[in-house]
């Protein structure tokens, strides 16, 4: 969306004159699904998110209202699942780049020489596709449950207490949403690396420059399209999942995050205008976030 | 609300109807709107009909089941007798019978979430493509409640009269005019023979330290709640009230908070016994028999002493539909002994009709004695239904059970 909003009002100013009228009727399907698809949804969830209950109404029964009261009582409900969506978020992109870089790194930079390597490896990244993500969460809670072979190992080891479990911690939903996430951070940073010119790194050393200094001053600038780009598609879906901290999967009733509270304020409790602000704080906080970083990292021209 | 604008008398039509109501609200609430969120007018249009704030309760539809032989049916997964090859034998023969060919779908798979997905057309009397639903007692409740349901002609349905005597007439729908019962079970306690060979008898024994961080609750409020009241000894069919309730969400807090509770789910409960993530459980009883035959001999299943709960899923005739005449004709099928014989020694539950057990006997003799499927005056007696909530009942209630599950 924050991409969309960039792109138009760059793209304006610089289309000539006469030909507006026709640039305008091209994009007419466009805006039209925009503004069906996208901006009617978004004023319905801003309306929903103000309405108040309704006199003598039943459960689940709201009118228009300006009762922007719904906002401070949800930060006040539940800033700790607010906070810990964020954390969550940044600790799963923060591992799923430790991860994924090297990773990518092997695959576009070390396995040039060996195309079938690569491709066999990025058929690899990108399997588990195939296979249905709540599908692939459920059996992990299987690994994890507490008389898996991997976890009464560990008590046998004494690398966990015996009473101690890890499905339902903060544990398991973090490895969750890292494991789930990580194709979306290597195949982008596979794209930038692929592209590394090595004559760079070349002539790095010849400069005198160690593997370390080469990495930081020219791999690293290098590939921050590619680094930029896997974050924010770790970090924005990660930080409203639902799936991995949802108590039926790796979660447990201390580890729900914003995506959980929004689930059963809609659902169960039936409380659509909470929920409606819980989304939209949900989504300007993310847009606040990506605004920020993206100016920080030094890549506006990316959007 | 009453807006005093009408002239004109309105259209018959109920979708009109509605949708007229709602422009109006619309009209009136335009300014204050408009002050507050600046908003596009086509949004206003699109939002205007996205909420029901049902004022105007929906009229049933008109019905042609004279001439349109046709029925759909919506209902839970493994809730009807099935053949190895998918077929729904006691349906198979009902359109023999009738002639009446039915569209069986597994359309709901939570109480809520199928509400959400149709409260909409309801509030507007529109069919929402089922022409009877099975729910549960409390979201039947809140249909009938908000007028969602038809009255049922109890004509059609001379077989009604087989129905079990205590359950004919439940607070939220006296002399059953708007939902009749189709399948029930208990909640109780379900315990791990292996690792606890003793075996539990209370709701009490759930919090035993050896059990820590090993035991399941239900995520269905009335289960978990009633099992916990009752161990407290609330008479959760009575006239209970704040009090009752906090206490015993208390004990439910306790145990989440310290850990003794490992996590409070709905169907996938069952996961975390066949895993062994937990060893006991608050559960539902037909659950454990099937369980119990899919994966080996294992678990064992208890009204706990102090009384479990029992539920019912009852078919209803949502507002909007224009077969009302086949679904009675299809409820009247079902409420013959042996038919529902034949679906309760496939499903496991309750049957609610009198008559099956003795149709049982000449299926399965031993099924027949199964007091989770036929249970005798003495086991129903242990089983208690959880009273009817008003709204704001339901609204608060759930909202402290709900900030149990979602944890701090």
């Amino acid at each position: 969306m924050a991409f969309a909003a960039f792109a138009t009002a760059e793209a304006l100013p610089q289309a000539p004159k006469r030909r507006s009228r026709i640039a305008l009727f091209l994009l007419l399907p466009g805006i039209l699904y925009l503004v069906l698809f996208f901006l009617t949804p978004l004023v319905s969830l801003v309306l929903t998110s103000l309405q108040a209950p309704s006199e003598f109404g039943d459960i689940g029964q709201y009118d228009y209202a300006f009762n922007w009261q719904n906002y401070v009582a949800v930060v006040e409900a539940y800033l700790p699942h607010i906070l810990r969506s964020f954390g969550y978020a940044l600790v799963a992109t923060v591992l799923a780049l430790l991860f994924s870089y090297p990773l990518a790194y092997f695959i576009g930079v070390k396995a040039r020489r060996w195309p079938l390597l690569q491709s066999l490896m990025l058929v690899l990244v990108i399997a588990p596709f195939f296979i249905s993500f709540l599908l692939r969460t459920l059996a992990w809670k299987q690994i994890l449950s507490d008389e898996s072979f991997i976890i009464t190992s560990l008590k046998a080891l004494s690398l966990m207490a015996p009473d101690g479990h890890f499905t339902g911690t903060p544990f398991a939903v973090i490895f969750g949403l890292t494991y789930n996430f990580i194709p979306f951070m290597t195949l982008p940073l596979y794209s930038t690396l692929e592209r590394l010119d090595t004559r760079y790194l070349e002539a790095g050393s010849d400069l005198y420059a160690n593997a370390f200094t080469v990495f930081r001053k020219i791999t690293i600038p290098l590939s921050m399209p590619g680094i930029v780009a896997g974050t924010l598609l770790t970090f924005i879906p990660a930080a409203g999942d639902y799936i991995n901290a949802s108590r039926d999967f790796l979660g447990g009733p201390d580890t729900q995050m914003m995506g959980n509270v929004i689930e059963a304020n809609f659902l169960v409790l039936q409380n659509y205008p909470a929920a409606a602000a819980l989304s939209i704080i949900l989504m300007a906080v993310i847009l606040v976030f990506v605004g920020v970083y993206v100016k920080r990292s030094g890549t506006e021209d990316l959007l | 609300m009453e807006f005093p604008v009408t002239a004109r008398p309105l259209p018959e039509d109920p979708m009109i109807r509605s949708l007229i109501a709602s422009a109006r609200r619309a009209q009136l609430n335009r300014r204050a709107l408009l002050a507050g969120a600046g908003a596009g007018a086509s949004a206003l249009a699109l939002a205007a009909c996205s909420t029901g704030s049902g004022e105007a309760r929906p009229s049933a539809a008109a019905d042609k089941s004279s001439s349109d032989k046709t029925l759909n049916w919506a209902n839970w997964a493994a809730y009807i007798d099935e053949d190895d090859a998918g077929n729904y034998p006691t349906l198979v023969a009902f359109t023999e019978e009738t002639g009446i060919s039915v569209n069986y779908e597994v359309a709901v798979d939570d109480n809520n979430t199928y509400y959400g997905k149709v409260k909409d057309q309801l509030a507007l009397g529109q069919d929402i493509g089922a022409d009877t639903v099975c729910l549960t007692d409390w979201m039947v409740s809140r249909w009938i409640r908000l007028g969602y349901t038809q009255e049922l002609d109890h004509d059609n349905i001379p077989n009604l009269s087989n129905l079990t005597p205590s359950l004919r007439e439940p607070d939220f729908d006296p002399g059953r005019a708007h939902s009749i019962p189709w399948q029930g079970g208990f909640a109780g306690i379900a315990w791990n023979k292996e690792a606890i060979p003793g075996g539990l008898e209370s709701v009490s024994d759930l919090w035993d330290s050896s059990l820590k961080g090993r035991v399941g609750v239900l995520s269905e409020m009335r289960d978990t709640m009633g099992c916990i009241m009752l161990d407290n000894g609330v008479d959760i069919s009575g006239d209970w009230g704040d009090e009752e309730y906090s206490a015993s969400i208390e004990i439910l807090r306790e145990q989440v908070e310290s850990g003794q509770v490992r996590n409070i789910k709905g169907n996938s409960y069952l996961e975390d016994l066949k895993s062994e993530d937990t060893l006991a459980a608050i559960v539902w009883s037909g659950d454990i028999t099937v369980l119990n035959a899919e994966a080996g001999d294992k678990w064992e299943f208890a009204i706990p002493s102090a009384g479990g709960t029992l539920w019912n899923d009852n078919f209803l005739v949502p507002i909007g539909s224009p077969r009302k005449t086949n679904a009675e004709t299809l409820i009247n099928y079902y409420y013959e002994p042996e038919v529902a014989a034949e679906v309760a020694a496939w499903v496991n539950f309750i049957t609610p009709v009198v008559g099956a057990k003795e149709a049982a006997i000449a299926i399965d003799p031993e099924l027949a004695e199964n007091q989770l499927i036929f249970p005798n005056e003495q086991t129903l007696s242990t089983a208690h239904i959880f009273r009817s909530l008003s709204g704001a009942e339901e609204q608060k209630y759930q909202a402290e059970f709900q900030s149990i599950l979602l944890g701090a």
